[in-house]
């Protein structure tokens, strides 16, 4: 007990800082911090439909940041995800459209089964292969594969092969067959949340409970150790980059199947990016993912509500959230304020 | 004679840790004094205070009766205090002259090359500190770079030298020509501060020994009164086994046979030329050697961590020099690398899961790619027992322990799988007198059980007095092998540096 509240008191000491900061911003722009909040928790939790929309919301970034947060396990800085993302909702929806007649049982599986071997294949082996054998890094090889991906689909929905007929450039809509149903009407939230608990025990089964986790987690703390105990360290960067890009495959997968129904042309769909700090925040943990990811989706959905009633820009919320990221990353910073408070106690009572 | 330096009462609070707890220390003029302390003891947290890097909390300095209050080095050294870290302050591409006048250097805004040379042929000559000025430093011996450190030192007109384990980098030879030039600087009272952990150099060059204890100095003693039993008792806290006992030299097959091996660094250059040897079950080979002449190349290759040239090695009668390291081990050949924290455990990985870093995968402690957890622990409060790893919880991170018990944790795994052909690198590298014996009676005591022992040591004392046969590397190729009971420290040391005909002149 003692041991996991030691591990998350720096995350929620980050979360705690980031919000006392957002408010003194607030308060020199003229606002007023308690009614913002209120209404952000309001915004986030206040309803049975804000928290179906919250859940729905955290659903791809559970299991997009599952992945970031496998391939950061490894030691690997896999920053493409919003790539493997897109590859992910782009397979999913050409078999969820392309398909008839298929029972739903046979559709939705192979949807997000063919998703996740497109997107692991993306993430791990180009990257993967890339990094094992001539050390090229994987933050420039994932980025421009993400790129790729995206101007990928570009092409696909503006006039391209996957274009519905008309001139809205945007997919098909997938067959019924393919739809993973919602679980409260006139929300967002479908059966996805399941699918996404579960990549959760599995990935926190996965990586500290199987020899294939354990081999990954060696070589991601320490190369040199891991090949010197007999470990093949190329072949475990390039599995550890395809798994981390099959779970990117599968938030993409299930937000179409789930939500979106279709894909649309956009630049980003932001899950992929958000998915870093969400792994950072629960410090690689797949089930502190989960909670991180439920917090960032509740900034999402509270910010609207907060916009509307209290007049707060939303964008606050992505103030919020650029402040929790930076104490996150940067909690050195917090341990030196606070050694700096304690040798403060300390000499107060010297004197 | 009159005090030159006195400690009174230090100390120095880190976090966590009282580096130095109320020491004191009185180093008069012309003597050498010896600081002899385990690794953590506070030796070199009190050389820092002295030099100026650290400010003590409590207590005082004084230097020819002066108090002392340093804000940094630059401050000790104006008073006459210079130091030689273990590690060398050189520049390599400069030349002897510029390293050490860098900093002080004479002439105005040009730098006046003559006179620096001038100058530093007068302090060689002054202190018989020989020395070609305009040498390059990287061209140099090891032992001449320290020689270089020093004149820096008397280039600033130090009157108390404090050497930081000057022998630790050193041949033989090369550690008896310093302690002459150290018996020199004596002569012409400067004082010198020896630190060390080698208990035969200090009593062979210091006149006053000061033992350090966890942070406290626990006495000071005329070197010529005591002995190396009580100075190792002294250090420790308990009653030391200096000495091993050595069960009769009783070999078996051979176990591991190298042929004709040679092994290229990754510019391809032969770092081992044609090495051959055999270890027999039940003996323990030493490979001396100076660092950097091979010994980590054969090493990698004999572990399948590097590809080999050419040659052959038979392990049990059988090829292995195309098996992967995991196959290796799989035979029962065990390997205690040299870096304990960057090859032989995963700092973050918790005790319990660095005992399996070899066997994860084996039937033992995995079923289906899933690890069995139960086993694991098993294993680990067995091994934690066992080879008494302190503290006891395994759920700790490796990281989280001191050094002597992490090399336990790589112990407990190498030694404790009962292989038949442990290769061990520098096992006791930076230990403790208390965890040195304890790592040698393991390894003696696994010879006795008939294994074969490949002991790979920079450390002549360990090679020496656990050896049954001494092969000695000099740039790539094994100069000799000599029987571990008749090899003497010069002979060994002549061959280290590479001079065969030397050696067998000794011999005569």
């Amino acid at each position: 007990m003692n041991k996991i509240l030691k591990s998350i008191y720096m995350p929620i000491l980050a979360v705690i800082i980031a919000i006392i900061i957002g408010s003194i911003i607030m308060l020199v722009t003229g606002f007023n911090p308690l009614a913002a909040y209120a209404s952000l928790f309001i915004g986030a939790f206040g309803t049975l439909p804000n928290i179906a929309n919250t859940l729905a919301n955290a659903v791809p970034l559970i299991i997009t940041g599952l992945g970031v947060a496998i391939a950061f396990n490894a030691g690997l800085f896999n920053i493409g995800a919003e790539g493997q993302y897109w590859i992910g909702a782009i397979v999913a929806t050409w078999i969820g459209y392309s398909f008839k007649g298929l029972p739903w049982y046979i559709h939705i599986p192979f949807a997000l089964i063919g998703a996740m071997v497109a997107a692991g294949l993306w993430g791990g082996i180009v990257p993967g292969f890339a990094k094992a054998y001539t050390g090229a890094h994987e933050v420039i090889t994932t980025m421009m594969m993400s790129y790729v991906a995206i101007y990928f689909s570009h092409y696909l929905l503006e006039f391209g092969p996957m274009m519905e007929k008309g001139s809205v450039p945007q997919s098909p809509l997938i067959k019924d067959s393919a739809i993973i149903p919602t679980i409260l009407r006139n929300t967002q939230l479908s059966y996805g949340i399941f699918i996404a608990i579960a990549a959760a025990l599995f990935v926190y089964w996965l990586m500290y409970k199987t020899v294939w986790g354990y081999e990954m987690r060696a070589v991601g703390f320490n190369q040199r150790a891991s090949k010197y105990a007999g470990m093949n360290v190329p072949l475990n960067i390039v599995l550890s980059l395809s798994l981390s890009g099959i779970f990117a495959g599968l938030a993409g997968a299930v937000q179409i199947l789930g939500v979106q129904h279709r894909l649309y042309d956009s630049f980003t769909s932001g899950y992929g990016y958000t998915a870093i700090v969400v792994a950072l925040l629960a410090k690689n943990n797949p089930i502190g993912v989960v909670f991180s990811a439920l917090l960032f989706a509740a900034l999402g959905t509270g910010s609207q509500y907060m916009q509307l009633n209290a007049q707060v820009p939303g964008q606050l919320a992505d103030v919020i959230t650029g402040l929790i990221i930076f104490f996150v990353a940067a909690d050195k910073i917090i341990e030196v304020l606070k050694s700096m408070f304690k040798k403060q106690k300390k000499e107060e009572l010297a004197s | 004679m009159s005090a030159l330096l006195e400690v009174n009462n230090i100390t120095k609070m880190f976090p966590k840790v009282r580096a130095n707890d109320g020491v004191n220390l009185v180093v008069e003029e012309g003597e050498i004094h010896a600081i002899l302390g385990e690794n953590g003891a506070g030796k070199s947290t009190l050389m820092n205070i002295i030099y100026g890097l650290y400010r003590p909390d409590s207590g005082e300095l004084k230097f020819n009766g002066e108090v002392l209050n340093l804000s940094g080095p630059h401050e000790a050294i104006e008073k006459g205090i210079g130091m030689v870290h273990q590690h060398f302050m050189l520049i390599p591409v400069l030349t002897v002259a510029e390293n050490i006048v860098l900093g002080a250097e004479p002439g105005g805004i040009s730098y006046n090359k003559k006179k620096a040379n001038e100058l530093i042929r007068e302090i060689s000559r002054n202190y018989h500190l020989e020395i070609d000025p305009d040498a390059k430093v990287k061209d140099l011996s090891v032992g001449l770079q320290q020689r270089v450190e020093i004149l820096k030192a008397f280039y600033r007109h130090a009157k108390l030298l404090i050497l930081d384990e000057p022998t630790a980098m050193l041949t033989p030879q090369e550690t008896e020509e310093l302690f002459g030039i150290m018996r020199n600087l004596k002569n012409q009272g400067i004082s010198i501060i020896f630190i060390s952990h080698k208990l035969d150099e200090v009593k062979e060059i210091s006149d006053k020994v000061t033992v350090m204890r966890r942070g406290k100095t626990v006495g000071t003693l005329n070197t010529k009164e005591t002995n190396e039993q009580e100075l190792a008792n002294l250090m420790v806290g308990r009653e030391v086994v200096l000495r091993l006992e050595k069960s009769e030299y009783n070999p078996g097959d051979v176990v591991l046979s190298v042929k004709d091996l040679t092994v290229s660094d990754e510019q391809n250059i032969e770092k081992v030329k044609n090495v051959s040897f055999d270890i027999r079950s039940g003996e323990i080979f030493g490979l001396a050697g100076i660092d950097g002449n091979g010994q980590t190349e054969l090493i990698e290759a004999l572990m399948g961590l590097r590809p080999i040239k050419s040659g052959v090695i038979k392990y049990n009668n059988n090829n292995i020099e195309k098996l992967p390291t995991r196959e290796r081990y799989k035979l029962g050949i065990s390997y205690i690398p040299q870096d304990r924290q960057q090859e032989g455990l995963i700092m973050k990985f918790s005790v319990a899961d660095n005992l399996i870093l070899k066997e994860y995968k084996n039937s033992q402690y995995s079923k289906n790619g899933v690890i069995q957890y139960k086993r694991v622990f098993e294993n680990a409060s067995k091994k934690v027992e066992e080879f008494d790893i302190r503290p006891t919880d395994y759920n700790l991170l490796a990281g989280n322990l001191s050094g002597g018990n992490q090399q336990k944790i790589i112990l407990a795994r190498e030694v404790g799988s009962n292989p038949k052909l442990l290769i061990a690198v520098q096992p006791t590298r930076g230990m403790d007198v208390g965890a040195i014996e304890y790592i040698h009676k393991r390894l003696l005591q696994l010879r006795d059980e008939g294994s074969a022992i490949l002991l790979v040591s920079l450390e002549l004392e360990e090679i020496m007095s656990l050896s049954d046969r001494i092969g000695v590397i000099h740039n790539g190729v094994i100069m000799d092998i000599l029987d571990g009971k008749s090899a003497t420290r010069e002979k060994i040391g002549l061959l280290m540096a590479g001079s065969q005909i030397e050696a067998k002149k000794v011999e005569v």
